[in-house]
């Protein structure tokens, strides 16, 4: 058991926690207003979807998501399909978040 | 230079021979161009606010000429070293990856500093992510290792193995010297996430102030 484990809740941080600090990092990454995206919903489409988010900005957003969330992204992760709407990024957040 | 020679660079500077001088180190790589206006716009409040600034282009870097394939993290250091001896620096200010190579034996102030593996990494899935959208499969791991053998092309950024070994190394830290400031004391959202530049006055008024705060100024 790490450091950061050891101090974080019993069962991790709650879903609404994982859904806010989500939306906060996809809010500082493409620049969005608080409302719009609050709108995004889990079929919301992300990677492929919105121009901003070429594949620099997705390498900063997992950097990020790691930081925050204090989860570890490994190589095989990046492969996945979870980057192509927020319910799936979300999904992806909430797993490597009870792993960690 | 490689050779150890040195070449002419660019250097953007606010210059009115005042007694404290802040060399001004940018990011590296992408981040480089995300934060280029706020960083200027930054060195104008602190021309305002009666200090002198100097941005140095580093070699390979913005107008450089100098090929980036040839850079290193250690000759960046000596470059840094040889403005902020050329503009007479009292201070200096590294923004993220800039703090890196910024000179370590000037006082200064180092703003969102990262380590040296974290830029590594964020530019090896950059690349990993842009190979899967070819149908490419390869892993950002894999992309260091042959980065460290031979140099690599991460993200459009062609790297040495000099400066990839470096990088993954870690071993490079911030200046004890280097106070750090945090994106929490400036405030807003921290503009090299971005996925395009941008610009927010309020985070150049409040990063200038806390560097003059910082810099004892009568």
């Amino acid at each position: 058991m790490t450091a950061g484990t050891a101090t974080a809740e019993p069962t991790g941080p709650s879903r609404s926690a994982i859904d806010t600090t989500l939306r906060a990092i996809l809010r500082d990454v493409l620049a969005l207003e608080e409302s719009q995206v609050e709108a995004f919903d889990a079929n919301t489409g992300l990677f492929g979807h919105l121009p901003e988010l070429d594949s620099m900005a997705v390498a900063g957003l997992f950097t990020e998501m790691e930081d925050r969330l204090d989860i570890v992204i490994d190589d095989d992760d990046v492969d996945g399909e979870m980057l192509e709407t927020y319910g799936g990024l979300l999904a992806f957040a909430e797993a490597k978040t009870v792993e960690s | 230079m490689p050779s150890g020679a040195t070449a002419d660079e660019m250097l953007l500077g606010f210059d009115r021979k005042r007694e404290h001088r802040i060399l001004v180190v940018m990011p590296l790589f992408d981040e480089a161009s995300k934060m280029r206006r706020q960083i200027v716009e930054t060195m104008r409040i602190l021309d305002q606010s009666g200090v002198d600034c100097f941005c140095p282009d580093l070699p390979g870097c913005n107008e450089s000429l100098a090929p980036h394939a040839e850079q290193s993290l250690s000759g960046w250091r000596g470059a840094a070293a040889n403005a902020a001896a050329h503009v007479q620096a009292t201070h200096v200010l590294g923004v993220r990856s800039g703090s890196l190579v910024a000179p370590g034996d000037l006082p200064g102030q180092a703003y969102e500093p990262v380590k040296p593996r974290a830029v590594l990494s964020r530019l090896a899935r950059a690349e990993q992510i842009s190979a899967r959208e070819t149908n490419e499969s390869v892993t950002a791991k894999e992309l260091i290792a042959r980065g460290c053998e031979n140099g690599v092309t991460l993200a459009g950024w062609p790297l040495g193995a000099d400066l990839v070994n470096e990088l993954a190394a870690n071993g490079s830290i911030t200046s004890p010297h280097h106070l750090p400031i945090t994106q929490e004391e400036v405030g807003g959202s921290p503009l090299w996430l971005r996925a395009e530049p941008s610009f927010d006055p309020a985070q150049a008024q409040a990063l200038a102030a806390m560097i003059v705060d910082r810099i004892d100024l009568p």
